[in-house]
């Protein structure tokens, strides 16, 4: 399995947890100049965007950890982007992660960080 | 939602009054401070977040936007958590703001959310003193016993909620408690002209030099100083502590009395000494404001560093002047210097000869230099003691003993009620000490002899209205005048004492 194809199940998985967790999905792998958002929702009346990490191993680090500080501010201006394209005005917003790592063909750990981080 | 909460930080020895405004506003979920804050503040946030949750509150999913002004004020420290914390809660209902209202709050949030105690309490404590209640960690030294305040300690942030009945009162004003010093000046044998010499000094808080061969004894002598010195007055308990309390040391010790003894190490640098740093911090000088600096090895300070002490010397306070502006710090101490006549120890010594190759003292003594030298009042020949005296050794005179004629000798000089002698000059020193007709003589004699300066007359009389009050006498006469110049010039020739 290629690494894109990891990503993508991996995405699925998320999508599918999210929606059994009560939340509506309301766009995937949503696009612009400034980059991808992997999974866009609706929490009741707060818009979450989700950034799922997919890994093999913890070699370099949990999948949560790539999440940094450079990425959450890309994520934050994304957001803002999407936003302003949707033409809506959410209550509240929040940024979640999902983590999954694989460790059989047929196995995964998935973890859900809500509200994983803020802008600075 | 917005809020304001009061707060302070520190700038010098001073508190300065700072408003945390704090913005909840729908949008992208951030957390950001403004108002020229230092990292620690900005690490505030981490903490903040952690310490609301700990405590069983919420912290919004949010825009939140933290104000601290004024605005051009450089903000540094830790006790910026408890009062955005506060204003968080606040702006986000989950705390009635009267509870805060014309408070100030200081303090650091420990993740669990309990408050921890930062430098400067005392300080805090002072301006909040002015404007009305302090809210604060439990462990706030000194600050929550200050007469006049109303101290509200807070053990955690959740205990905020509660209404302000559990005010604490102001408790009573600090007891002096008699400390006990573990070296005592009966076990010094022998000595008893250096002895007397360090009664003079801590009854005026005149400067001493000890120069000896190494072993004699003046770091024992130095050692012991502390516990003949009287306690501190009110006035002074107070400004000794704030200078602890902003240096995030223990205030204790200062407001119970105990006059500070600070004996740095020659290796110190120009900043250690006299102070600085960045935010400017105090210096050893500061540290030990009405009471004792005591420079073990003067000859090996850096030049630099000793030249440093001068200004302090003179004013009384160190001004460190920087691009936002002059910070004070007050210095008033008496100094103590030990050094050994030369580089080998020896020189002036009965017994044993110096072995210094030619130039090597001179060289040695002019380490010190002239100018600091000239501010010292006292210069004491520490010798060894006759090795037949050492092994018979009886208990000399207790330092309670002695303390309590120099506590007499100060209440002596109080009630002239014309200020420290120490700092006395011109016509109050002339009033202070009514020089007998002979006396006057003998004055003029030594400054002719001497070829003393306008500071060193006023620095031996000086020491001679010590001599006088030590003795119970209202007139300095020509006995105090000779034992003042015994002091200053009765060392022996060619030693790093008789220099200037």
């Amino acid at each position: 399995m290629t690494d894109r194809t990891l990503g993508q199940r991996g995405e699925d998985a998320a999508a599918a947890y999210l929606e059994r967790a009560g939340m509506t999905i309301v766009d995937r792998n949503w696009r612009c100049k400034a980059g991808e958002i992997d999974i866009v929702a609706l929490d009741g009346t707060t818009l979450v965007l989700c950034e799922v990490k997919t890994r093999r191993t913890v070699a370099k680090g949990t999948p949560e950890e790539a999440v940094t500080v450079t990425k959450q501010r890309r994520i934050g201006r994304l957001a803002a982007a999407y936003i302003q394209q949707a033409g809506i005005e959410p209550v509240e917003v929040r940024f979640d992660v999902v983590s999954i790592l694989v460790i059989a063909a047929d196995r995964a750990l998935l973890r859900h960080h809500r509200a994983a981080f803020v802008l600075q | 939602m917005r809020s304001t909460v009061r707060t302070s930080t520190i700038r010098g020895i001073e508190a300065i009054p700072v408003d945390v405004e704090l913005d909840v506003s729908s949008g992208l979920p951030s957390f950001s401070i403004v108002g020229l804050a230092d990292v620690a503040v900005l690490e505030a946030r981490e903490r903040v977040r952690s310490a609301v949750r700990a405590s069983g509150f919420a912290f919004p999913n949010a825009r939140v936007v933290v104000n601290l002004a004024p605005g051009p004020l450089r903000k540094h420290g830790t006790g910026f958590d408890l009062p955005i914390a506060a204003a968080l809660l606040a702006a986000t209902g989950q705390l009635p703001s009267r509870i805060v209202d014309g408070c100030t709050l200081v303090g650091e949030l420990s993740l669990d959310g309990s408050v921890r105690s930062v430098p400067g309490m005392l300080a805090h404590a002072l301006l909040a003193r002015e404007t009305g209640v302090l809210i604060g960690p439990v462990c706030s030294d000194g600050a929550a016993d200050l007469e006049d305040l109303e101290y509200r300690p807070l053990a955690r942030l959740g205990d905020l909620v509660r209404d302000r009945s559990s005010l604490m009162p102001a408790a009573a004003s600090i007891a002096a408690t008699e400390e006990s010093p573990s070296e005592d000046m009966a076990d010094i044998f022998g000595h008893e002209l250096a002895k007397r010499a360090l009664e003079v000094a801590a009854t005026g808080g005149h400067n001493v030099l000890m120069v000896g061969p190494p072993g004699a004894g003046k770091t024992m002598l130095a050692r012991r100083l502390p516990g003949i010195l009287p306690p501190l007055t009110a006035d002074e308990r107070l400004s000794t502590a704030l200078v602890h309390s902003v240096a995030g040391l223990d205030d204790a010790a200062p407001l119970s009395g105990v006059r500070p003894f600070r004996a740095p190490h020659h290796s110190s640098s120009i900043a250690g000494l006299v102070g600085g740093g960045s935010p400017p911090r105090p210096g050893e000088v500061s540290l030990a404001h009405n009471g004792v600096l005591f420079l073990d090895e003067m000859p090996e300070f850096g030049p630099a560093s000793l030249q440093a002490l001068r200004q302090p010397m003179e004013d009384g306070r160190v001004v460190l002047v920087r691009a936002d502006g002059r910070i004070r710090f007050p210095a008033r101490f008496a100094l103590v210097g030990a050094a050994n006549p030369c580089p080998c120890g020896f020189l002036g010594d009965p017994d044993r000869p110096c072995t210094c190759p030619p130039g090597a003292v001179g060289r040695y003594a002019a380490r010190i230099g002239g100018p600091l030298l000239d501010r010292i009042d006292m210069y004491l020949r520490i010798e060894r003691v006759d090795p037949a005296r050492v092994l018979d050794a009886r208990p000399d005179e207790a330092s309670w003993i002695i303390r309590e004629r120099v506590v007499q000798a100060r209440e002596r000089a109080s009630t002239r009620g014309l200020g420290q002698t120490a700092s006395l000059t011109g016509t109050a020193l002339f009033a202070a000490c009514r020089l007998s007709p002979e006396a006057r003589r003998g004055v003029e004699r030594a400054a002719r002899a001497y070829h003393l300066s306008g500071r060193g007359i006023t620095r031996l009389l000086r020491v001679a209205r010590s001599v006088a009050d030590l003795d119970g006498l209202p007139r300095v006469d020509r006995d105090q005048i000779d034992e003042a110049i015994a002091y200053r010039f009765g060392t022996g020739g060619g030693s790093l004492g008789t220099c200037p």
